[in-house]
């Protein structure tokens, strides 16, 4: 014990006198938060908008108000050629145009069908959607006699105001805990390698197990600390709300927490080098997890063959037991499965871990 | 010499698939003894040092160190020796009483030995200005000093030093000499291997490494002797020149 202790001791020394990598530990998960939170920003706003209204009705105006009148919406202005429209959209002066009819109001009334158009800029297929989308909304909301009827309400539960950062947050976690425990962990050993003191610590009495223990010990407590920040500024500052069970979301984290460290101890008996580590955490754990995991591909769009793949990235039980837990509020028995993989995935890394150290010598 | 043997090693073999690291040595080394063991870079030593650190299997043979078998008691000889490697084995980010305190904790000493002899060493280097100083500021030849009085720090029976002088100038060597002296009178055997000829003469055994196997061993003026050689280096460059292995490093 007062082995491990003294080992231990070493290892929080190590870091704390490393102050530019205790920065960025501890600095990283704050500004991945600002940035996922704040400028890698999936909703649009700003949406630049012209009308090309020949109709000028009562409905085409009531439409037209409703847009104006929305947050998301920057009215430039009327329209009066589709020449006009074509050219503002080429040049990028504008993102959608919205074209009604003539006798807009009439046929509506009349044979209860009324036609209107929408023109995005669809070079981003992903804005032009979603700009499409946002106006069909509006537009359903009018009347029911248009022939526009979507169903907003399902997609928007959760997450009512479709704020990104409800996707994010659960993905930063995953990625910043990754990074963290399994990235630092590998190389804090693989760094005893590489400089010799590895040697000197198998001639000691300590085990080699003792070692490896000890070296995920200050990993475990940056995790933690990394863990609260990130809840802390999800709530405070993107206004993500932690819906479900604040301790199941804990132990559902810690789970991961132990997962990404022996992740990171199975990398550190497979490699000699920090460069390779690095190497193998980075291209093998991080862009995975950030493409894989459905922290901002969802897997469902994914051809079969990846999503596949995609279970074998343990970030993505672990993000999806963090949505189902913080932003959908489910209880336990909505995440058996996840966790079920996980403790699965901890137990077979663990074990192959130890396999490989009492194989090394 | 008549006294205790501490290392007994014989028929030690071992093999990497179909390549034989070391070929069956055989040799005992006394109580207080400077053992050195030479060889080119991939003739086997640190290999066969490694098997006697207990830190890797023989593939066959047996021996013992401090008593202890190697082939079962490895956990209990890695008690009773101590070990400096050619690369530098002490924590650069850690201040010099950080590393003492380190290691006195890993061998299982108390706090109080811990402080005691940290004490009674920093006074004996005259270091004692140095306790807060960051190891990586030291010299290369007061690290390696201070390397290998941690490694005798908990009064091993056996201390392995694998190249202890790489680097360091000749008269820093010197000193480091004078401490592996004081270590044997005070009875800890010290196993060592060097490049450096020079070094081979203060030993009071030399045995020579070609290809796996131990080709010479004898006091050192002895084997001048049997070679028809000035100096060591001589004898040493006569029996390497054998050597038909590549040089692996």
């Amino acid at each position: 014990m007062k082995q491990f202790l003294s080992f231990v001791h070493k290892e929080f020394y190590h870091i704390l006198r490393d102050g530019r990598t205790m920065l960025i530990l501890l600095g990283m998960p704050v500004v991945q938060i600002l940035l996922f939170g704040f400028a890698i920003n999936m909703e649009v706003q700003h949406i630049r908008t012209v009308i090309f209204d020949p109709a000028q009705d009562a409905a085409t105006r009531d439409i037209t108000e409703r847009l104006t009148a929305n947050p998301y919406f920057h009215m430039q202005g009327y329209v009066y050629s589709s020449d006009e429209i074509n050219k503002l959209l080429q040049r990028g002066e504008t993102d959608v145009a919205i074209v009604y009819e003539q006798n807009f109001n009439e046929n509506l009334v009349h044979s209860k069908k009324a036609q209107l158009q929408i023109i995005a800029d669809a070079s981003n297929p992903n804005t032009g959607t979603i700009v499409a989308g946002y106006v069909t909304a509006i537009v359903g909301e009018y009347h029911p006699h248009i022939p526009y009827r979507i169903e907003v309400e399902n997609k928007l539960l959760y997450n009512p105001e479709m704020k990104s950062a409800y996707t994010f947050v659960p993905g930063i976690m995953g990625l910043v805990l990754m990074i963290i425990c399994a990235i630092m962990t590998s190389i804090s050993i693989v760094r005893e390698k590489e400089r010799g003191t590895m040697e000197v610590l198998l001639t000691s009495p300590l085990k080699p197990g003792t070692v490896l223990i000890s070296k995920t010990v200050p990993y475990l407590a940056l995790s933690f600390i990394n863990l609260i920040t990130i809840l802390l500024l999800s709530y405070f500052v993107l206004g993500v709300p932690i819906q479900g069970n604040l301790a199941l979301l804990v132990a559902v984290s810690v789970l991961f927490i132990f997962l990404s460290l022996s992740l990171g101890l199975l990398i550190s008996t497979l490699v000699q080098t920090q460069v390779t580590a690095v190497l193998i955490s980075g291209i093998g754990l991080m862009m995975p997890t950030l493409i894989l995991s459905g922290m901002i591909f969802p897997i469902g769009n994914m051809p079969e063959p990846l999503q596949w793949v995609s279970s074998a990235v343990p970030a993505r039980w672990y993000i999806a037991a963090v949505k189902k837990v913080m932003i959908e509020g489910l209880g336990f028995t909505h995440v058996v499965k996840e966790v079920g993989i996980l403790t699965a995935m901890v137990v077979f890394l663990i074990g192959a871990s130890i396999a490989k150290i009492k194989n090394r010598l | 010499m008549e006294s205790e043997i501490v290392i007994n090693v014989s028929e030690l073999t071992k093999k990497f698939g179909s390549f034989t690291a070391v070929d069956r040595i055989s040799f005992d080394v006394h109580k207080g003894e400077i053992f050195g063991f030479l060889g080119a870079n991939g003739a086997g030593k640190t290999t066969a040092m490694q098997m006697l650190c207990g830190i890797s299997k023989p593939t066959s043979g047996k021996g013992t160190v401090a008593g202890y078998d190697i082939l079962k008691e490895n956990e209990k000889i890695k008690r009773n020796i101590g070990y400096m490697s050619q690369r530098f084995s002490l924590y650069e980010d850690l201040k010099v009483w950080e590393n003492i305190r380190l290691f006195g904790g890993i061998y299982g000493l108390t706090d109080k030995e811990i402080k005691e002899k940290t004490n009674e060493l920093l006074h004996r280097l005259r270091f004692e200005s140095e306790r807060n100083t960051l190891v990586k500021s030291l010299p290369l030849g007061w690290k390696q000093k201070l390397a290998f009085s941690v490694a005798v720090f908990h009064t091993p029976q056996i201390v392995f030093l694998d190249e202890p002088t790489g680097g360091v100038d000749p008269a820093m060597r010197r000193q480091f000499w004078e401490m592996i002296y004081e270590a044997s009178d005070r009875g800890i055997t010290v196993f060592v291997t060097t490049h450096y000829m020079d070094e081979a003469e203060y030993c009071h055994r030399v045995s020579i490494m070609v290809d796996g196997r131990i080709e010479a061993l004898d006091v050192p003026g002895n084997l001048k002797e049997i070679h028809q050689a000035q100096s060591m280096d001589e004898v040493f460059r006569k029996l390497a020149r054998k050597a038909t292995r590549m040089d692996n490093g």
